[in-house]
C-alpha cells in the first residue's frame, strides 16, 4: 500500500442518484475500474479458457519458444504454455489479493472505529498497536514468517499479509472516526438514545465508505505486489501458478539475459497493469472523498483554462471551495 | 518527544518479542534445517547444536525469553547455520553498511526529488509536471524487481553503461582508496536509480495533494497580493507548510521503501542486508534470517525517530505537543 491516502475533511457524503454517481466518478477511477473489471473477468473465466494445462511440460522442448499460432504467448524452456500460466496464475494472485484486502479491511475498520469512537484507554492501546505495526518493516518479517511455514497455501499467506497490512487503514479510519464523532448528527443520535452499535453501523460507517473502499483497494495493491515479490524471492507455494511464481521460473531459467521476452513480459506487465488499475481507482476514490483534489478537468472544459490557484477572483474561489 | 521515545521503545520491544516468538510458535527449528543439510550428524552433535542455538526445549518459555534478551544485550544473535561457525552479528556487520549507504542515499534522493516534483505539480495543477504523474503511477505499481530486471538487461547487459551485479568489482581491495570508491559508486548507480524512480511517485503524489489544499489558504493569496515573487510564494509560503505531512509520512512510508529496496538488492545481487536475507532463506539459515529482521527493524525505527526529530524542527507547533 504505497499510496498515501490523505485524510479528507469530514464531510457527510451526499449520495447522488445511481446514474449521477457513475457519471460523477473521476475519469481516473473510471479507467481504473474498467481495467480492474477486465482482470476480475479473467480471474473468473481464465482457468476455464486456458488452452493447455499450465504445468504440462513437453518432453521434446529444449528451449523457450516465442509466440506461435499454437502457443499465443510462446512456451517456457520446458514447453509449458505461457498464456495458460498467465490465465491460471492471475486468478490465484487476485484471489490472494481480495482475501488479504478483505481480512485487513475488516481488521482496520473494527480497530479504527473502536479506537476513534470509544476513545480513552481503548484508543490509547489500539493506537499504540497500530503505530507499532505501521513502523515494523513488513517484508522482512513476512520472509521470516513464511520461511518457517514453507509451501503454505493461500490462506496462511493471506492471513500473514493482512496481519501486517491492516494498520495503515486503521490509522486513517480512526482519524476520520474521531472527527465524525464530534459532529452534531452523532450527538443528535446519542441524544435520541440510539445504541452505540447502531450509531456506528448507521451513522459512522456510511460516512466512511469512500475511505474504507480506498483502504480496501490500497491493501489489494499491497497484497499483489508483496506476494509477487515474495514468490519471486522464492518464498511461496510453488505447486500453484501465480504471477510471482511465473517470474521466479523465468528468472531461474535466465529468461532475462537470454532475451526470452515472451516469458517474463506477460506476468510482469500483468502485475504492473493490475497495480496501475488499483492505483487509478484509489486516486478516484481519494478525489471522491476530498473534493478539493477533484477538479481541474471539468472546470477547464467549461472555461477553457485551468484554474490558477492564486487568482484573486472571489467567485471562482467560492466555486472551488463550494 | 519523550512520549515518542517511549513509543519507539515499545515498537522495538514488539519487534524483539515477535522475533523471539516466531521460532517457538512455528514448526521447524534451525537445528532441523541444519540436519537436513548434514544428515550425517550424530545425536550428540544435534544435542550440542540445540544448546548452542538456544532452541532446544530447556526451561520454560519465559526462561528462554530471558536468556534470549540477555544474549541480545550482549550482542549475541546466535550462530549462522549456513556460514557456520560465523556469528550472525559478524555476518550482519559485513552487509549492513552496504544497505545503509545504498538504501539511505536512494531514499533521501527520492524523498527530495519527489517532494520537489510534487511542489511543482501541485503549483501548476494540470501542467507539465502534473501530467507526468500517471507515468510515475505506472512505475510505482510495477513490481520493483521487474523494473530492476529490465534496467539490468538494458543498461548493464545491452549497453554496458554501468555494472548490474554486485557491490564492487571483485579483486579491488576494499578501503578508502580511489578505485574501490569509484567501483562502489558505479555499482550503486543502477540500484539507486531504480529505487528512486519507483519510490518517488508516493512522495510526489502526497506533496502535490497537500500543495493543492495549501494553495487554497488565505495566507498564500495574501502573499501573492503583496506582490511577492512566484518562487517565494511557492516555496516559502505554500511548500513550507505543505511539506509537514510529507515529513510525517516519511516515518510511515519508510517501511515500504525499505521493503522495496531489499527486493532491489536481491535483483542486483547487492551485498546488503536484503541479499543476505534472500540467501539465508534459500539456505534455511534461520538465525541469520531473524538477525536480519532485527537489524532492519532497528534501522527503520531509527530512521522514523530521525524523521520525527526533523518534523519537530520543521514544525514549531509540535515543540509543545507530541508529533503525529
Amino acid at each position: 500500500m504505497a499510496v498515501a491516502v490523505a485524510v479528507p475533511p469530514a464531510t457527510p457524503t451526499i449520495v447522488p442518484r445511481r446514474g449521477q454517481f457513475l457519471r460523477s466518478m473521476p475519469t481516473k477511477a473510471k479507467i481504473g475500474g474498467a481495467m480492474l473489471a477486465v482482470f476480475l473477468l479473467i480471474a473468473i473465466i481464465g482457468p476455464a479458457i486456458a488452452p493447455y494445462d499450465p504445468s504440462a511440460t513437453n518432453p521434446n522442448a529444449f528451449s523457450a519458444v516465442g509466440p506461435t499460432a499454437a502457443h499465443l504467448l510462446g512456451t517456457t524452456s520446458t514447453g509449458q504454455d505461457i498464456l495458460s500460466q498467465l490465465l491460471v496464475g492471475l486468478r490465484s494472485s487476485i484471489v490472494l489479493g481480495v482475501l488479504t484486502a478483505t481480512i485487513a479491511t475488516v481488521l482496520s475498520v473494527a480497530s479504527g472505529v473502536t479506537a476513534g469512537f470509544l476513545g480513552g484507554v481503548a484508543d490509547e492501546g489500539l493506537s499504540l498497536l497500530m503505530n507499532v505495526f505501521v513502523v515494523l518493516p513488513a517484508l522482512p518479517l513476512l520472509i521470516v514468517l513464511l520461511g518457517y511455514l514453507p509451501n503454505s497455501g493461500d490462506l496462511p499467506t493471506a492471513i500473514v499479509l493482512s496481519a501486517l497490512g491492516w494498520s495503515w487503514g486503521a490509522r486513517v479510519i480512526r482519524a476520520q472516526t474521531l472527527t465524525l464523532r464530534s459532529r452534531d448528527f452523532i450527538g443528535a443520535a446519542r441524544e435520541t438514545g440510539e445504541r452505540t452499535w447502531r450509531i456506528v453501523v448507521f451513522e459512522i460507517l456510511p460516512n466512511e465508505v469512500s475511505l474504507i473502499a480506498a483502504n480496501f483497494v490500497g491493501t489489494f495493491l499491497y497484497a499483489i505486489l508483496t506476494s509477487v515479490a515474495l514468490a519471486f524471492i522464492g518464498v511461496a507455494n510453488f505447486s500453484t501458478w501465480n504471477l510471482g511464481v511465473m517470474l521466479y521460473w523465468a528468472q531461474l531459467a535466465n529468461a532475462f539475459s537470454i532475451g526470452d521476452w515472451w516469458w517474463y513480459v506477460p506476468p510482469g506487465l500483468a502485475a504492473a497493469l493490475l497495480g496501475t488499475s488499483l492505483v487509478l481507482l484509489n486516486f478516484g476514490l481519494d478525489e471522491l472523498g476530498n473534493p478539493r483534489l477533484r477538479g481541474a478537468s471539468g472546470r477547464k472544459n467549461r472555461r477553457r483554462r485551468a484554474w490558477r490557484p492564486t487568482d484573486p477572483t472571489p467567485v471562482e474561489r467560492a466555486e472551488l471551495v463550494r | 518527544m519523550i512520549r515518542r521515545l517511549g513509543f519507539y521503545a515499545v515498537a522495538a520491544w514488539v519487534a524483539l518479542t515477535i522475533n523471539f516468538l516466531i521460532p517457538h510458535l512455528l514448526p521447524g527449528t534451525p537445528v532441523e534445517a541444519m540436519l537436513a543439510q548434514h544428515p550425517q550428524l550424530t545425536a550428540s552433535a544435534v544435542k550440542a547444536l540445540d544448546i548452542q542455538f538456544g532452541i532446544g526445549h530447556q526451561g520454560s518459555l519465559l526462561h528462554q525469553y530471558g536468556v534470549y534478551l540477555t544474549h541480545l544485550i550482549h550482542g549475541n544473535l546466535g550462530v549462522s547455520t549456513a556460514a557456520y561457525p560465523a556469528s550472525v552479528v559478524s555476518v550482519l556487520g559485513n552487509t549492513l553498511p552496504w544497505t545503509l549507504a545504498l538504501v539511505g542515499s536512494a531514499t533521501i534522493i527520492s524523498f527530495l526529488l519527489g517532494t520537489l516534483l510534487g511542489i511543482l505539480a501541485g503549483w501548476r495543477r494540470g501542467g507539465r509536471f502534473d501530467q507526468l504523474l500517471p507515468a510515475f503511477t505506472f512505475l510505482q505499481a510495477t513490481p520493483y524487481f521487474f523494473l530492476a530486471l529490465i534496467v539490468i538487461q538494458l543498461f548493464a547487459n545491452d549497453w554496458h553503461l554501468f555494472p548490474g551485479y554486485g557491490g564492487a568489482t571483485l579483486g579491488v581491495a576494499s578501503g578508502f582508496n580511489g578505485p574501490f570508491i569509484g567501483s562502489v559508486i558505479s555499482h550503486g548507480v543502477l540500484p539507486a536509480a531504480t529505487i528512486v524512480v519507483t519510490s518517488m511517485a508516493g512522495w510526489m503524489l502526497q506533496m502535490r495533494n497537500v500543495m493543492i489544499t495549501t494553495i487554497g489558504e488565505d495566507y498564500v493569496l495574501a502573499a501573492e497580493a503583496k506582490g511577492l515573487s512566484t518562487r517565494r510564494v511557492m516555496f516559502t509560503y505554500a511548500a513550507r507548510n505543505a511539506i509537514l505531512p510529507n515529513i510525517a509520512g516519511f516515518a510511515l512510508a519508510i517501511g515500504f521503501v525499505v521493503a522495496g529496496a531489499l527486493v532491489m538488492e536481491i535483483v542486483f545481487s547487492y551485498p546488503g542486508v536484503g541479499y543476505l536475507l534472500y540467501t539465508s532463506v534459500g539456505q534455511d539459515d534461520f538465525p541469520v534470517m531473524q538477525g536480519t529482521f532485527l537489524a532492519i527493524s532497528a534501522t527503520v525505527l531509527l530512521a522514523c525517530l530521525l524523521a520525527d526529530v526533523i518534523y519537530v524542527i520543521a514544525d514549531p507547533r509540535t515543540r509543545r505537543r507530541a508529533a503525529f
